[in-house]
């Protein structure tokens, strides 16, 4: 009997190609490689100076993502570009996946979306995968059982040249979120609570599975946004067992096996579960029934709390530089400071019930004066499905702007950003300082209290919208 | 391919606070290169410039003489957030080649290590003196891994065992790497067998 393994063990085992030793790291294989266009054109440089080809562009998918503008083309039939190297960042990849034969989800493709939104829904993403990106949310893949992470630029030239990586085995962390999430509560805050938990770094060195009773109740795009977020824990990667719910939606998609095939698949999915008694290197609890509507109040993803929560006295000097920069007090809450922007998107909150759980909220209300509101689709697909149901038209009729997907302000980097000291309720994944845009502050929190503080103005508990439906 | 790296000496730059992340390094806006020359410029750039592009006079990294250190020192979890390689090319082209924290995030250390710029962990108490004296020369030596100053003992240090061959004889990973095809290409064999 072989001993219990993790299900990352499972995935881990499958894909050594040569076994790491003390002095030498192992030769990983890698199952799927995600591009976009700010990580990738050095690396495509690097392999041609080589004279190399892309050994794998069957297993190698490209999206415009980061720099594109989410404003449709002018009068002029130009798009709206925010710098000339934006654009031309934009023609490298597309120049690099045409020499390279690369699938490219172009401006033209009804596929294109952020990388982490367009993976999955095209059923690239599968269970017992491995998956990379030069990108360090690509964690998001993980709800699906894979093991997914993100690489840099080098790294994206290794995988373009040998489809592997060098690497050496991650410790395993099991983090169980047990118990009932109360209405209101979503993956967002569930992400929320267990990085506040955890620390801003306290999952360096791990890969983390989610388990326990709340993480199996959310749909697979709240697991998706789980696990995105796990980065902001310092972790590599986050990975939830398959279940039915996976086999389920992930039937049918485009790259996903049909027929026997797919029986036989979904079959071997299911295996991948830690087995009873797998040893992790860490294991964190948390009560699910206990996690309300979170936000954070500094600038690092763990500076979060229960919306309505005193902030805390600062315990270090960073702590204390933080909320200076944030404008927020130690011993209030953060509820009272007018909000200036709201962001609804990303790869972390971009996705069909993302956009339905504001626009429950924003049904038949408005946007506060004053408050700009950026509804941003994480990909073609999530677009079409929501203009399908009509939720561009409550947005718009609330006062939010819809826009063309891409990863906008969640960045800041293609023209969409948030206004030096303007406050900002976002869907994102990232507080840090500018990271919005310079000077920006960012109030991370989920997408029904991104659009319940749009209304009020300030940020606001979604529950207060919940009630009112009740009563 | 990175230059070797042996050994070091430089005083330190101390930037204490904690979490400092890839985006502090160099802002998302500066991500629109095609080229990995040439980002030192944009090196902590809303740290040191004032929106209108001034420099600002209070911010340390301008105060200083970038020759003379070479070496950071810097708060806990450096490096966090984004997995931007532009990070450590960044850091290489202002002149920087090496940091000192309690713990750094391991994209970076990964990205760093491939690019000639040396990660080093230390414990708070160590981190506390080398903040208390940053005047005095600060050797890290790779070979013995060891980092040295003054009279005082060394202290040991780690580094993975093949990033640091890497470091000290200057190897080209990508060429290591496919070295390694022929088992590649068994591996996707061995794989394409299995039933789907
Ligand atoms: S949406 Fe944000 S976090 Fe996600 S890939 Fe784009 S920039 Fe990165």
């Amino acid at each position: 009997m072989s001993p219990p393994r993790t299900l990352f063990d499972k995935v881990w085992d499958r894909h050594v190609v040569v076994p790491e030793t003390a002095d030498t790291p192992g030769v990983l294989y890698i199952d799927l490689h995600l591009v976009h266009e700010v990580t990738s054109p050095q690396a495509f440089t690097e392999i041609e100076a080589r004279g190399l080809k892309v050994r794998r562009p069957d297993r190698t998918f490209a999206t415009l993502d980061h720099s594109t503008p989410t404003l449709p083309a002018g009068l002029n039939g130009l798009k709206p570009y925010v710098t000339p190297e934006a654009e031309a960042q934009v023609h490298a990849l597309e120049a690099n996946c045409a020499l390279h034969g690369v699938s490219l989800a172009g401006w033209d493709s009804a596929d294109r979306g952020v990388v982490h939104v367009m993976g999955p829904e095209l059923g690239l993403t599968q269970p017992g995968m491995t998956v990379v990106c030069g990108d360090s949310h690509t964690a998001t893949h993980g709800a699906f059982g894979t093991l997914a992470f993100g690489i840099g630029t080098s790294e994206v030239a290794h995988v373009l040249a040998t489809q592997c990586l060098i690497q050496r085995r991650s410790k395993a962390m099991r983090v169980t979120v047990d118990g009932v999430l109360s209405p209101g509560v979503s993956g967002k805050d569930v992400a929320l609570a267990v990085i506040a938990e955890l620390g801003f770094g306290g999952g360096t060195g791990f890969v983390i599975e989610y388990a326990g009773e709340a993480v199996r109740s959310l749909d697979m795009e709240g697991r998706m946004t789980l696990c995105n977020m796990s980065i902001e824990a310092g972790a590599r990667a986050g990975m939830i067992a398959p279940d039915e719910k996976t086999v389920a939606w992930l039937k049918g998609r485009r790259h996903v096996p049909r027929g026997e095939a797919f029986e036989r698949a979904a079959a071997d999915w299911l295996t991948l579960a830690s087995d009873p008694g797998a040893v992790f290197d860490a294991e964190v609890v948390i009560d699910g029934a206990t996690i309300r509507p979170m936000a954070t109040f500094g600038t690092t993803p763990d500076a979060g709390a229960p919306i309505g929560a005193p902030v805390p006295q600062p315990a270090s000097d960073s702590e204390r530089k933080a909320l200076a920069y944030m404008g927020f007090e130690a011993g209030r809450a953060t509820t009272d400071q007018p909000v200036d922007v709201v962001f609804i998107g990303s790869c972390t909150n971009g996705r069909l019930p993302d956009l339905r759980a504001a626009a429950d909220v924003l049904r038949g209300r408005k946007v506060k004066p004053g408050v700009r509101m950026l509804v941003v689709p994480g990909s073609e697909a999530v677009r079409r499905d929501a203009e399908a149901e009509g939720l561009h038209t409550v947005f718009t009729q609330a006062g939010a702007e819809w826009r063309i997907p891409g990863c906008s302000m969640c960045i800041a980097m293609n023209g969409d950003f948030v206004g030096p000291g303007q406050l900002a309720v976002s869907t994102s994944n990232r507080n840090f300082e500018g990271r919005q845009g310079k000077g920006a502050r960012t109030i991370l929190a989920s997408p029904a209290t991104a659009a319940a503080s749009a209304v009020m103005g300030v940020l606001t508990d979604p529950r207060l919208f919940l009630e009112k439906v009740d009563a | 391919m990175p230059e070797p790296f042996r050994a070091l000496t430089s005083k330190v730059l101390v930037l204490s606070q904690s979490n400092i992340d890839t985006d502090q390094i160099i802002p998302a806006r500066f991500l629109t290169t095609t080229s990995r020359e040439g980002l030192g410029r944009h090196a902590f750039h809303d740290w040191r410039y004032e929106a209108d592009g001034t420099p600002k006079p209070e911010a340390v990294l301008n105060r200083i003489d970038p020759p003379e250190h070479r070496i950071l020192l810097a708060g806990d979890n450096f490096g966090c957030g984004s997995s931007r390689e532009h990070a450590p090319w960044a850091l290489v082209d202002y002149g920087f080649r090496a940091v000192i924290s309690t713990s750094i995030a391991d994209i970076f250390s990964s990205n760093a290590l491939k690019n000639g710029f040396l990660p080093v962990v230390v414990d708070q108490a160590v981190w506390d003196d080398l903040a208390a004296h940053p005047e005095q020369p600060v050797t890290l030596d790779l070979e013995t891994q060891e980092l040295r100053r003054g009279n005082h003992a060394p202290v040991a240090f780690t580094v993975e065992p093949f990033a640091r061959q890497c470091l000290l004889d200057g190897v080209d990973t990508l060429g290591w790497l496919q070295n390694h095809l022929p088992a590649v290409e068994a591996y996707e064999r061995a794989r394409a067998k299995e039933p789907a």
